[in-house]
């Protein structure tokens, strides 16, 4: 069982989805995320177990691989692609109740910016992690996080992403929303022009340059 | 032999132009709209900033048109419109360039990824097309394609450059630092885009964006120690700070300006900047530029 567990997190970790998937090279024609999961689930592992051991084992050692800069964009873009095939086969477990995520969590990128790339690569971490999230998109304004929160009074967390010199600023305003309305949820920001400083500054509870850390913190904060 | 090549060669070292959306903004843009559609509604606007570019001094001033691909316009429900509002783009810079100052069509990334069935590479190579055909209807001399993280996004644009009738093509691309080594997002390193850059056909290669002007040597260094094509260095004033509710960008003026030697002695020919960047910093960098060339 462990092993294949194991294995599981392997195929995560290196973004062999299924048994078409041409990554990586050297496991071309074996059984990918999917089919091991199926299998693992099929042969009465209990579905917590392979969340934990398998799928979240493997986006761990993405979310740490990119953290230290060892693996880049296009390593994660692949390995949530394997860890998304394998979560769609527990999506029944998370219905029934037998397994929970740990939390739910809203993202968006801020109003009047339309870029993605980073808010995504959040997200995968964040999945990959366990946390249930609720993705806004781009260009969302602070009206529509508040009524998100109240939508989902189970949301602990709402994370502000922003490219743009000219929109970051807008994540001030939102943020002040927040607090005001609903003071319990903690506020996380990211994006290329942020810093420690302006996060400190515009009240935010959290900013890191990598989605790894925002993680650890959502769960020490959980 | 195009424009940019003459220029080159007759004037060595050229000094580029420096942030539009910024200047944009001061004059009334607001985040939210596309920046790309103001040069059909208020062309007067955007001629200001470029202008302001001009009588700073610089040799070349780029075009509004860095969300110009029509993949890029479809955001805003203006994918039809690709071909008109790069021509504009492009006019409105020609129009304040004049015949001595030089005209590149900027281009920037699409923010799709081909690899996750984001978009494919037909969709790209249309959508930049278009828009090339559009700034070489306008007038621009030569392209620039800037913010380049891809290799694949980039080879495509580049194609689609040359089939607009463009024979200099620059292309940029942005860093990340992690330590000291410098890699684009996609783990992509300076000399591998050096590479790159010479094999698919680039005159020139570049780097833009990034955290500041300090940061750009070693990039520099790099691409020098892997090729031989001339190289642009456009970086942004510093990562800002804030400050009573206001951006403030930490690389002045004078702190750039005083940074143009060592980026010179470096190898870089073309040099401008990118976001925070003003027209007082295009000043103060062609002040040192030419300071610089009496002594050659």
């Amino acid at each position: 069982m462990k092993e294949l567990l194991q294995k599981i997190s392997y195929c995560i970790e290196f973004g062999k989805v299924d048994k078409n998937s041409p990554y990586p090279p050297d496991m071309k024609g074996e059984d990918g995320a999917y089919e091991l999961t199926r299998s693992a689930l099929g042969s009465g592992i209990p579905a917590e177990k392979v969340l934990n051991d398998a799928m979240l084992d493997g986006m761990r050692k993405v979310g740490e691989k990119f953290r230290a800069g060892k693996i880049y964009v296009p390593n994660v873009l692949i390995a949530a692609k394997a860890m998304s095939a394998a979560m769609g086969l527990l999506k029944p477990y998370f219905l029934s109740g037998e397994v929970k995520h740990k939390g739910t969590i809203v993202i968006g990128t801020v109003a009047g910016d339309l870029h993605d790339i980073g808010k995504n690569l959040v997200k995968m971490v964040f999945e990959g992690g366990g946390w249930n999230v609720i993705d806004l998109g781009v260009d969302v304004s602070g009206q529509k996080f508040l009524e998100s929160i109240s939508e989902h009074p189970e949301v602990k967390a709402v994370g502000l992403s922003a490219l743009l010199t000219t929109t970051m600023l807008n994540m001030k305003s939102i943020t002040e929303k927040i607090k005001l309305e609903a003071p319990d949820v903690k506020v996380l920001v990211g994006g290329a022009p942020l810093s420690e400083d302006f996060a400190y500054k515009i009240n935010a509870d959290f900013y890191s340059a990598n989605p790894q850390d925002a993680l650890e913190y959502l769960n020490s904060a959980s | 032999m195009g424009k940019l090549k003459e220029k080159l060669a007759e004037k060595k070292i050229l000094v580029s132009d420096g942030a539009w959306g910024t200047e944009l903004q001061k004059l009334g843009f607001t985040a939210g709209e596309s920046p790309e559609l103001w040069n059909l509604e208020k062309p007067e606007l955007v001629e200001n900033v470029a202008t302001g570019y001009v009588k700073a001094g610089a040799d070349i001033i780029e075009t509004n048109s860095f969300g110009g691909s029509s993949v890029k316009l479809a955001h805003y429900g203006l994918k039809e419109k690709t071909f008109e509002i790069n021509k504009a783009a492009a006019e409105i810079s020609r129009r304040a360039a004049g015949s001595e100052v030089l005209v590149m069509g900027s281009v920037g990334p699409t923010g799709k990824f081909i690899m996750m069935g984001d978009v494919t590479a037909d969709e790209l190579y249309d959508g930049f097309l278009e828009q090339a055909q559009g700034l070489k209807a306008g007038g621009a001399d030569f392209i620039i394609i800037e913010t380049f993280y891809d290799i694949t996004e980039a080879e495509i644009a580049i194609k689609a450059s040359k089939e607009a009738g463009f024979d200099d093509i620059i292309c940029s691309f942005t860093y990340d630092k992690a330590g000291d080594i410098f890699n684009t997002m996609m783990g992509i390193n300076p000399p591998e885009i050096a590479s790159f850059v010479e094999s698919t056909g680039g005159t020139v290669l570049g780097t833009n964006c990034g955290n500041g002007f300090a940061d750009m040597k070693s990039i520099v260094e790099q691409y020098k120690a892997n090729t031989n094509l001339p190289v642009l260095v456009q970086a942004n004033a510093g990562i800002p700070l804030l400050q009573n509710d206001e951006l403030v960008y930490p690389e002045t003026p004078e702190i750039v300006e005083s940074l143009v030697p060592d980026l010179l002695s470096a190898g870089v020919s073309i040099i401008g900047g990118c976001c925070g960047t003003t027209p007082e910093h295009t000043k103060r960098i062609k002040g040192a530029v030419n300071k610089l060339r009496r002594f050659v």
